[in-house]
């Protein structure tokens, strides 16, 4: 009579099948490099968008601040790049040889202390996921123990987003300032510029999706899942059911900042620069809008509503670059005015109850679809 | 009766309690006892800190001066989750569920296991969890709608599955914020009934209006009013307190 949650539910495996498709087949089949190089960008913002399906989503906790991982660990990917393109030998014409190009210009003379671990890729690739991570322990332990919540601490995300941002630009000598990180060559003597490269970490990044996705769906699935929506619903009744509150914030808020940071860095490797634009309020909303339009409560949901905001993006920008600002103003009203499950709500409530007729032919019994998008707990009783 | 003179061993003494919010004192200077497996019903007019005094033990109000003893343990230096680990439960006035989980899963998260972050990644609903689970279900007549979401839940029924939670986590105080308030009248009935089962094994501090209700569960009774203790005893004691009638039973 009771279901017990498996390891991974039907409905999600379906999901889970159809996005593969999509990702390895059908676009590298359809596209040219150049677009596939394009969905690989907008699929970095898909981990981000994971990761605030859980923390805003299941959580209840809104991050506006989700930059300042992506940010983080596009950085730390960066400076390892960076390192690697300075070489002694590529930078003989600077005044100080072997470092960085924008220190040069900057008059700094020695590589600054924080840097020098960069040269290592295994620290770097660690770098990538620890650095932000442990910010967002940091933030939300000050935060969540102090019972700092809702609309205040997004207000305070939004700032640290602004800090840092202000920080990079301000510390030029040592970040790279507006321009950022830029002119990345190699990882370990690999050209990442090439089309080949670009076509190899496109589906590097595709495994590292699906290798997030499957953690964000555990994480669902399990008590802990339920806890965070239960806490969603009503924060008392779970702390006085014996649960430190603080701390399961805390974790979703760091799950949430390692699935950006890891975005972060993909983004690095496959754009080739790292710059503050990645890092502010701007993007940092960007990424909430992408979740909301997706639908909040879906994983997969959140990476369609990624792709489809960016498609729309970059094909709006190229003819109405002025209109495009008031278009993503525009769908994130409508989204939360008409549809606040997003993609995946009006998937499961119109498209899916249809699909699933006209396999079955005949109306199945209410409860028993299998989750063609998402058949989390919330989804389900948000459909009543 | 009594070998010894062993001094009496109360679970829960509450003295000099003291909460004053911008100066108004909202209990002021109270004490009372509560022994092993007794009901105690807390009467009074609105407003005279009935709610307050259940906040102030179950640390979601701090205390300004006073001490709360649970089993030895000074509750008021303690966190609102280990004040649930060392077995106090509260039930809200109004009922405090999750509307976007079912009815297992409201009653599978108050379960006394895995409540750290580590422990609830790890949990498994494994036979021992679902059968404590159907067993209170049965207990608070939900048996058959384990798979349904709560918000579906009929008020009374809402109230029955917090209560069910309360169960699962078998506390040694149980504390009820007006059980039966807003329920029908078959509702409150069946209310009852639960309560008596449940009742048994624990002590439980009641707050609650419905004289019939609590004549009928109570062994001792406290009459709060503006903060303080205005009498104290057996319900017919009470009853027949003179400053009683003038401020609550009279009217």
């Amino acid at each position: 009579m009771i279901k017990t949650p498996r390891f991974l539910k039907r409905g999600d495996l379906m999901a889970m099948v159809a996005l593969a498709v999509l990702l390895v087949v059908i676009l590298p089949m359809t596209l040219d490099v150049f677009r596939l190089n394009l969905v690989a960008k907008y699929l970095t913002y898909a981990f981000v968008a994971i990761g605030l399906v859980l923390c805003w989503g299941m959580g209840g906790i809104l991050s506006l601040g989700q930059g300042v991982f992506f940010g983080l660990g596009g950085y730390c990917m960066a400076m390892f790049l960076k390192l690697e393109a300075s070489s002694v030998a590529n930078t003989k014409i600077q005044s100080t040889p072997g470092i960085p190009d924008f220190m040069d210009w900057n008059q700094i003379t020695q590589l600054p202390l924080f840097w020098q671990p960069f040269h290592s890729l295994t620290f770097a690739l660690i770098a990538v996921v620890v650095v932000p991570t442990a910010f967002a322990l940091l933030v939300g332990t000050a935060m969540f123990k102090r019972r700092v919540g809702g609309v205040y601490f997004a207000i305070i995300t939004q700032a640290l987003a602004a800090i840092l941002t202000i920080l990079i630009v301000g510390q030029q000598g040592y970040t790279g300032g507006i321009n950022g990180i830029t002119d990345l060559r190699t990882l370990k003597g690999w050209d990442i510029r090439s089309d080949h490269a670009k076509l190899i970490l496109y589906f590097v990044e595709v495994a590292c999706l699906f290798a997030c996705i499957v953690v964000a769906i555990l994480i669902r699935n399990s008590k802990l899942g339920r806890i965070l929506v239960a806490m969603r619903e009503k924060e008392d009744r779970v702390r006085f059911s014996g649960y430190n509150v603080a701390n399961f914030k805390i974790f979703a808020f760091c799950a949430a900042a390692a699935f950006a940071s890891i975005g972060g860095a993909l983004f690095t490797l496959e754009v080739g620069f790292m710059s503050p634009s990645f890092v502010g309020i701007v993007p940092s909303i960007e990424m909430v809008i992408y979740t909301a339009v997706g639908g909040r409560l879906s994983i997969f949901g959140a990476v369609y509503g990624t792709l489809l905001v960016n498609f729309a993006k970059t094909s709006l920008s190229e003819s109405f670059p002025q209109l495009w600002l008031f278009g993503l103003g525009a769908l994130f009203i409508a989204v939360v005015l008409a549809f606040p499950n997003g993609l995946a709500g009006i998937w499961r409530d119109y498209v899916q109850v249809h699909l699933v007729r006209l396999i079955f032919r005949r109306r199945p019994p209410p409860g028993a679809v299998p989750g063609w998008t998402d058949d989390s707990v919330a989804d389900a009783a948000a459909a009543e | 009766m009594a070998i010894g003179f062993k001094q009496r061993e109360f679970l829960l003494a509450v003295e000099g309690l003291t909460v004053s919010f911008d100066g108004f004192k909202a209990v002021n200077d109270l004490s009372f006892y509560v022994d092993e497996n007794e009901i105690r019903v807390i009467i009074g007019p609105n407003g005279a800190g009935k709610t307050t005094v259940l906040d102030l033990i179950c640390g979601k109000t701090e205390a300004t001066s006073g001490s709360i003893q649970f089993r030895g343990k000074e509750l008021t230096k303690m966190n609102e989750n280990e004040i649930v680990l060392a077995g106090v439960g509260r039930k809200f006035q109004t009922p405090s569920i999750y509307d976007d989980l079912t009815v297992f899963e409201n009653l599978e998260i108050s379960y006394p296991r895995g409540r750290t972050v580590w422990g609830a990644l790890a949990f498994k609903r494994d036979a021992a969890v679902r059968e404590r689970v159907e067993a209170v279900a049965e207990m608070i007549f939900l048996k058959d709608r384990l798979d349904t979401s709560a918000e579906l839940l009929s008020h009374g029924q809402k109230q029955w599955l917090e209560i069910g939670m309360l169960l699962i986590q078998d506390p040694d105080l149980l504390m009820l914020d007006e059980p039966v308030a807003g329920m029908s009248v078959s509702e409150r009935v069946k209310t009852a009934e639960l309560l008596h089962r449940i009742i048994k094994d624990r002590s439980v501090l009641v707050i609650e209006h419905d004289m019939k209700f609590v004549e009928d569960i109570a062994h001792k009774v406290t009459v709060l009013h503006q903060g303080q203790i205005l009498s104290e005893g057996s319900m017919e004691k009470v009853k027949s307190d003179p400053k009683v009638i003038e401020v609550y039973l009279g009217h």
